[in-house]
Parts: C-alpha cells; structure tokens; sequence
C-alpha cells in the first residue's frame, strides 16, 4: 500500500457504557457521563486527559430520543478542556465520529478523544409525558423539506420502509428468503442469551420469527431493532501514548468512509448495496488483509436486512449471496464459522445505534467478553455501521 | 381538493426550485427538470446538471408510464389519517435508467404489486399540491386524462 494511512497514528484506548434498558427515564446526559467516564477509566486516564470530543449525531431536539446530548453538553458536564471538537448528523454513519476523532489525532489536533453515542428512544416513546417519537407528522402547517419532501408525502416516513424497498429488490434480483433473512435476527437472539446488558434474552425460534406481525414488507417486527436507552463511549488516542494506557489498546488497521453513489435512500444507483458498497471498498483498499482474515464481524443491524448488505459488502460473501450464506451457518473459507454480532446486535441487544457494534468488537479483541467471549482469541475484528446512504467501517486489530 | 376517500398527506414545502414538479398534476403531467446540453432528466431538482454541468435546465414532461422498480406494503401507522396498508414503491420511468420517485401504487389489491409491473400516473390535489400515484398502466378511467380535479 502506497496510501499515506492515518489509522496507524491512533488506538482505541477504552470503551464504555451506560445502564442500557427500555424505558429507564433516565436523563441522557448522565447516561453519558456513566458511559464516558467509565471509557476514560478504562482506558487508565483521567478527565483532564481528554482534549478531544466526537460525537453522531449531536443534538436534535425535533426527533425526541434519537440524540439529545452534542458536544456542548458533556463539555459542560465534565468541564473538559478541549483542543478538537467536532459533533452533527452529516457524517458517514454513526461511526463517522470516530472516523473524524482518528483523522484529528492523525492530525496532531488532539490526543485523546472521547467518543460517543447517546440514545433514549424507548424512554422518548414511554407514557411519562415526553413527546412521541415522530418524524415531523402530527399536520397541521407542518411541510415536508429535505429528503422527506419526497417520501412524507407518500406516508413513508420510515427506515422500515426505505429498508424494505431495498430488501424487496434483492430478493427479486437475488431470491433471498424471509428464512435466510431470519438467520440474523435468530443468531443475534442466541447471542443475548449471553449478553446481561442485552434487551430481548429469551429464546427465540424461526415460528417466532416468522408469526411476529409486518411492519413493512418483506420486513417483520423481529427484523427491527428495539428502541433502547444507553449511552457508549470510546477513547481514541495517540498511538505513541499508548505507554499511558491501562492495557495495550486496540489498533486500528483500516477504516472506510466514502460515499460515492447518490446520497439518496431512494436515488442510489444500487438500492441492494447502497453506500456500504462504498464504505467497504475504501476500508479494504487500505490494507493488505481481506475479509478471510477476518476473526469477527460485528455489522450493523437496525435491520436484518443491513447486516446481510454489510456482509456482501465487505466480502464475506458474493454480491447477491448473502441469503445462502447466511443459511449455512456463515462458512468461512478457511473453515469454521464467522462470529456475528456476538452481544446480540441491536435486533436483540438494543438500539444503541452503531456504537455498540465497535464497543463490543472492542471488548471480544481484548479477550474482556465475558460469557460471550468467542473461542478462538480473536486477531481481528470488523465493526461497521449505518444503513442507506450513511455507512462507515473499522477494520480493528487485537493489541 | 382532495377527495374524501384521500388519506391525510404530510405535503411538500413548495418553492421556486421543486413547483414545477409539485404542481405539474393541474396539467395532467408529470414534469422534470432536464438539461437543454446533454438531455438528462434530473430528480430531484437542483441548479445545475449533475453529468454536463450545464446551467441551462428546462422543465419537460415526462412520458408518466413506469415500471415498479421495487415496493412495500406498509402495515405500521406512521402518520394519524393515513391508514395502514398501503403500498410505497419506488418507480422508475422510461424516459431514462435511474429515473426514479418514490410514490404510491392505487387502484391494484397490495397483494398483486409486483417488482416490474407497468404502471402510469395519476394526481391526488391537496391544497395546491398535485401528488403524483401510479396506478397499473391502462386501468385508468377510459378516456380521461387523470384524476386532477
């Protein structure tokens, strides 16, 4: 590789979450602070370390749960003194936040960056006099502008729906089933069972799966995450301080970012890819490693159907064979499994929204998984994120 | 207005830049805008080509025939007055590959919505606002342009 990589110049040094739960009401800013303190103590530093703060997708006050805490907040909260700070929705995901805090540490614009992800959306739609999650419906004067100019008015003002066109296409292009779609939802439903955090534990069966009512076709309740309240941190650090840190941090071997196709739910030339297509292209060109080297894959799940897109993306399988892969059990071509979303993912974990898929590969490199701890001691990780036209990945390498 | 039987539609803010679509249903037509250089229709609107560059953009019927490009059937109450199921398609018209809009598929049971099916537009008018709906080609009133009012 020719390419001048960033990547080399930082390490994730500590992650950490909050409480995570349905309906805890509790205030998002100190499910934050619970989660970002306990990434600073895990990665062995102190508040006053911290010079950097990143975060997806800053405050939205029109979509109650889906943000609440920006850049400002937890400044103010943890009167942090910073050198970089840089938090909003217009990024490559919700990982893209950690893209931005590696590519300011690569830049010498800080050392250590606090990285997070706040969400309250099963609180914001509980009975406790809070607004309800809506994406601007309700009547009235209310107009549709942006992209929702050219899907409210069509009553789809959902990821449900953008999602379950682009499921539709590819299986009529590729014969996916709802069977071989079921596989992520039951495989992150066994993989709760050893989660305590996660939301959904019990048991769950293809029936199950199958009787649970539609949402919006091909896309049934099971194939939609929970909405859930947590926060998750991550520190990014200099990867020349890494002498500072607790335990040798995890090393970052590749990341991917681009967006090259319509940034359009509807107007992407390739509705069964999307921008993950994109984003994996540019991770891989970034490194000599492929996708069999690959020990764990943690991939996005707000749907099903995203995890299965991811896994095409990336390489795991052929474009258009997810569905197959996914019905065999994940073989790799070096033998055995592909571990997939080893804490439940957000099908069953929680909606946690993208951040939990990076503090998990985190934690299953660092050998720190507990019950769900995988077999083999894992030497590489991919932790990948967004949907749509939003999608950012990490290649991540143990310590 | 819209008739009785419309369901409750969030509208589009309109403005100077996207009218031309918004309101192109008081005519019975389905407009873009497309670039007088190089002749690419261009969706959503914007200043200037996106494949020449060319600044000159005029706007031009389309023919309103398309084909389903991919579709649900949504069974979750988003929007109070807009009643569950409906179908929401992404149709893609002849005029050019990738010419594409997300709509409403009416006048066919949902369960006979398939990807491919050929279909033409049709208008619901809400307060100035003209939603472009396609229903299958040919199943329209005989005779009648659409269903403008």
């Amino acid at each position: 590789m020719t390419r001048r990589k960033g990547e080399q110049h930082a390490v994730i040094a500590g992650v950490g979450q909050s409480q995570v739960g349905r309906r805890i009401y509790r205030d998002p800013l100190d499910l934050t602070v619970e989660a970002a303190l306990a990434a600073i103590a895990d990665a062995g530093l102190t508040r006053d370390d911290i010079d950097g703060v990143a975060t997806y997708p800053g405050v939205m006050g029109a979509v109650p749960g889906f943000s609440g805490v920006g850049v400002t907040e937890i400044q103010e909260a943890l009167r942090l003194e910073l050198n970089w700070f840089a938090g909003g929705p217009e990024l490559p995901g919700q990982l893209g936040s950690v893209v931005n805090a590696v590519a300011a540490v690569a830049a010498g614009l800080a050392d250590h960056v606090l990285c997070f992800r706040t969400v309250w959306e099963a609180s914001a739609a509980g009975d406790r006099g809070r607004a309800s999650v809506t994406m601007g419906g309700g009547g009235g004067s209310f107009r549709a502008s942006g992209f929702m100019e050219w899907t409210l008015p069509f009553g789809a003002p959902s990821a449900a729906n953008w999602i379950g066109m682009m499921a539709q296409r590819h299986m009529h292009e590729f014969g996916t089933t709802r069977e071989q779609l079921a596989q992520v939802a039951l495989n992150g439903r066994a993989n709760a069972a050893r989660n305590p955090n996660a939301i959904y534990r019990d048991p769950m069966t293809l029936d199950d799966y199958l009787a649970a009512r539609m949402i919006s076709t091909p896309l049934g309740l099971f194939d939609c995450d929970v909405p859930a309240d947590g926060s998750t941190a991550v520190v990014v650090s200099r990867a020349d301080r890494a002498g500072d840190l607790r335990r040798p941090p995890v090393r970052i071997e590749a990341m991917g970012s681009a967006l090259r196709g319509r940034p359009s739910w509807d107007q992407f030339d390739d509705l069964t890819t999307m921008a993950l297509r994109d984003a994996a292209a540019m991770m891989w060109s970034r490194t000599d490693l492929r996708a069999d080297d690959v020990d764990i894959a943690e991939l996005y799940d707000g749907f099903s159907f995203i995890t299965l897109c991811w896994l095409e993306a990336l390489g795991f399988c052929g474009k258009g064979e997810g569905g197959p892969f996914l019905a065999a059990g994940r073989p790799r071509a070096r033998g055995g499994v592909l571990p997939l979303n080893t804490n439940g993912g957000q099908l069953s974990g929680g909606r946690l929204h993208g951040y939990g898929f990076l503090h998990e590969a985190c934690l299953q490199l660092w050998g720190e998984a507990g019950e769900r701890q995988v077999d083999e001691p894992p030497e590489t990780a991919v932790a990948a994120a967004g949907g749509g036209p939003l999608a950012s990945c990490l290649l991540l390498a143990a310590p | 207005m819209a008739d009785d039987d419309a369901p409750f539609r969030i509208l589009p803010a309109v403005t100077p830049e996207n009218e031309h679509f918004w309101t192109a249903g008081a005519h019975g037509e389905l407009r873009f805008l497309r670039c007088k250089a190089c002749e690419l229709w261009i969706h959503p609107p914007g200043p200037v080509c996106p494949a020449c560059l060319g600044r000159e953009l005029a706007v031009e019927a389309a023919s309103g025939r398309g084909t389903v490009h991919t579709f649900t059937v949504n069974h979750q109450a988003w929007i109070p007055g807009f009643d569950p199921p409906y179908v929401v398609a992404i149709v893609e018209l002849p005029e050019q590959e990738g010419l594409r809009l997300t709509t409403n598929i009416v006048g066919i049971p949902h369960d006979e919505v398939r990807i491919g099916l050929p279909v033409e537009v049709t208008f619901e008018a809400h307060d100035g606002v003209w939603i472009p709906l396609f229903r299958p080609s040919g199943s329209g009133p005989e005779g009648t342009e659409d269903t403008a009012s």
